[in-house]
């Protein structure tokens, strides 16, 4: 028996908890004699636990010399069951659940939640609510994308833009604590609007912060751009055409990147978006490069849109952050503690929570990895009967066979790198 | 805010009873078509030139609390360039096996989501390529977690959870032809050897 022919038999037989065939697609395949290697094949395991899988991602990776013949995710090592526990959770206890997802750009989360609900409700939230909560939007899409280019360059090789990029996402992590309290667990909106208003004086840090970011990112740009090892390590790597990209259900910067102008910001907006001044950067090539080119540029829109932001915040200043419904806001605290009718309001909505009525709401919004898509069906009570993470980076990261195949086994490492995973909302 | 998309009333003239009904909810439309023709009804939306639904959003499942009602597929679908949504739904019956045809054939991105739709609800898709568990591990034997019989903190319970997971052979689940051990396989114990030619991974007993 020879070791090929051992690992076809260990790759077919069995079967699995339900009884079916096991079907592992992980034997290696009979060889084709007549290649240069005589049919030698490779596995690699690579992952879970390594520093250039973003996480606990797992590939399995069979090659041919150093060419890439075949790649098999493995996902999963952090599925935490959210959707089943959203089902026993009130519309604003799914909240921290949100943070928990996509953990790198948690307010966004937050922010796509309370639109789904909002959506059920009918409801729509207060000018300044919304300007806050695109302030929160763009800055997770600003600290998402410097964490995706700071460890994207630490893969490739290189480690001083890595400590540029995140000395500027902890300006943004500071402004986070502020507003909310905390740096990574934001729970920042409520159904109809936001846990609570921006501190004083902290629309100047964020000013601050748009006015120095971009000199960063421009020497970021200075060092990558047309940097040769970035270039020789990015260009023609990694590419899918635009139908493909389609087909394969990919979406944001991915998506873009192949040449497909489609943002959620501006196809289907939300949040008053179209009321803002920005572009989408579409790429040509559909490879790495673009992708970086791509990110980089929605870096500065986003300043773009948050300086807009806070122009419209000044105007607005004291103006309501929560909608005036009784079925889904609090009553204030002094009343709730004078006023009985207050405090028997207060009392239903804490215990039993915001009830939708009958029905079923699909909210996407463009967060920082692609569509994020909340769908919940509610039956009339205060929990929904079923709440459906759309998963941007699941979908990306399924089309990672493709853009492996022929690829070297190092491109697999840069490929995997701008696809932009992150596990919390793979394997939620 | 209530009037359906106007593909609710092409699939109507194009299928005829193969489209049991719509419903305009939240502003979106949703159609219902029989199980046995949807992958039909979905290969014409995305081909035809008036629909051009050339973007799959999202394959979900939703079971809801009352046990009477039927297990529903639901196939979010966009069109980028008519910039249209319509959710297409079919109705299964939960007293009869569950499957549906695959519609990876259509959509190449169907391929994950219709798995993890099999992992959670344990709904067959005919025709699939590769239909195994994706979030769960292959051996998992408790059952589809997101169907409402599943408890949340699962079947067993925490102690014997924990005894299982302590008893489990870690290395098995590190499916070994994965690592290449081929090459020492004739070195291994009889008894791992035996195992691995029946395909047992480490099952837990």
């Amino acid at each position: 028996m020879t070791t090929r022919t051992v690992e076809y038999d260990l790759g077919t037989s069995g079967l699995d908890a339900q009884g079916r065939d096991l079907r592992v697609p992980l034997g290696v395949r009979r060889g084709d004699e007549e290649d240069a290697l005589g049919g030698e094949h490779m596995l690699i395991n690579l992952g879970p636990q390594h520093p250039a899988t973003h996480g606990v991602l797992r590939l399995v990776l069979e090659l041919e010399g150093e060419t890439v013949r075949r790649c098999i995710p493995h996902v999963g090592y952090l599925h935490s069951g959210f959707e089943k526990l959203g089902e026993y959770r009130h519309y604003n206890q799914i909240i921290p659940l949100t943070d928990r997802t996509d953990y790198l750009s948690p307010m966004a989360n937050n922010v796509c939640l309370a639109l789904a609900a909002e959506k059920l409700m009918g409801i729509e939230v207060p000018e300044r609510c919304q300007v806050l909560r695109v302030i929160a939007c763009e800055m997770s899409r600003i600290i998402s994308h410097l964490v995706w280019l700071g460890t994207t360059g630490i893969d490739i090789g290189a480690y001083t833009p890595f400590l540029w990029l995140f000395q500027q996402r902890e300006r943004i992590y500071d402004l986070q604590e502020s507003w909310t309290g905390a740096r990574m667990t934001t729970s920042l909106t409520r159904v109809g609007g936001l846990m609570a208003d921006i501190p004083d004086g902290w629309e100047d840090g964020l000013a601050d912060f748009c006015r120095t970011f971009p000199k960063v990112l421009h020497e970021v740009d200075t060092m990558f751009t047309r940097n040769a090892i970035w270039c020789g390590r990015n260009q023609g790597v990694g590419a899918i055409s635009a139908a493909e990209a389609i087909n394969h259900s990919l979406s944001g910067p991915m998506l873009r990147a192949s040449g497909v102008d489609y943002d959620v910001r501006k196809d289907r907006p939300y949040l008053g978006y179209e009321t803002y001044e920005f572009d989408v950067p579409v790429g040509e090539h559909g490879d790495n490069y673009d992708r970086y080119l791509l990110r980089l540029e929605e870096m500065f829109q986003s300043t773009r849109i948050l300086e807009q932001a806070l122009g419209r915040l000044t105007r607005l200043k004291g103006a309501p952050i929560n909608v005036d419904d009784p079925r889904v806001i609090l009553p204030p605290k002094s009343r709730a503690m004078s006023d009985m009718e207050s405090m028997i309001h207060h009392f239903k909505q804490v215990m039993e929570g915001v009830r939708p009525p009958v029905g079923e709401a699909y909210m996407g919004i463009e967060n920082p990895k692609g569509e994020l898509g909340y769908y919940l069906v509610s039956d009339g009570t205060a929990k929904p009967v079923r709440w459906r993470i759309r998963p941007p980076s699941f979908l990306n990261l399924s089309a990672l066979p493709r853009m492996c195949e022929g690829a070297l086994l190092s491109d697999v490492i840069a490929i995997n790198a701008s696809v932009d995973i992150v596990m919390g909302e793979i394997d939620r | 805010m209530s009037v359906p998309s106007s593909s609710v009333a092409a699939l109507r003239e194009r299928f005829g009873d193969a489209i049991l009904r719509h419903a305009v909810l939240s502003g979106d439309s949703i159609v219902y078509v029989q199980p046995d023709r949807s992958h039909e009804i979905l290969a014409w939306l995305r081909d035809d030139p008036g629909q051009r639904f050339d973007y799959l959003t999202d394959v979900t499942a939703v079971e809801y609390r009352d046990a009477e009602r039927p297990l529903e597929i639901v196939w979010q679908l966009r069109s980028l360039d008519r910039k249209a949504d319509l959710r297409v739904k079919a109705e299964l019956d939960k007293a009869a096996p569950l499957e549906v045809d695959t519609v990876c054939d259509l959509w190449k991105g169907a391929n994950w989501l219709e798995r993890e739709v099999f992992d959670m609800f344990g709904v067959q898709f005919r025709g699939h390529p590769d239909l195994r568990r994706i979030l769960m591990w292959e051996t998992y034997s408790e059952g589809y977690p997101l169907r409402k019989d599943f408890p949340l903190r699962g079947h067993l319970s925490r102690a014997e959870q924990t005894r299982q997971a302590l008893a489990a052979n870690p290395e098995a689940h590190y499916s070994l032809e994965e690592l290449s051990i081929a090459e020492a396989f004739h070195e291994l114990p009889d008894d791992v050897r035996e195992r691995l030619r029946h395909g047992d991974r480490g099952k837990v007993r």
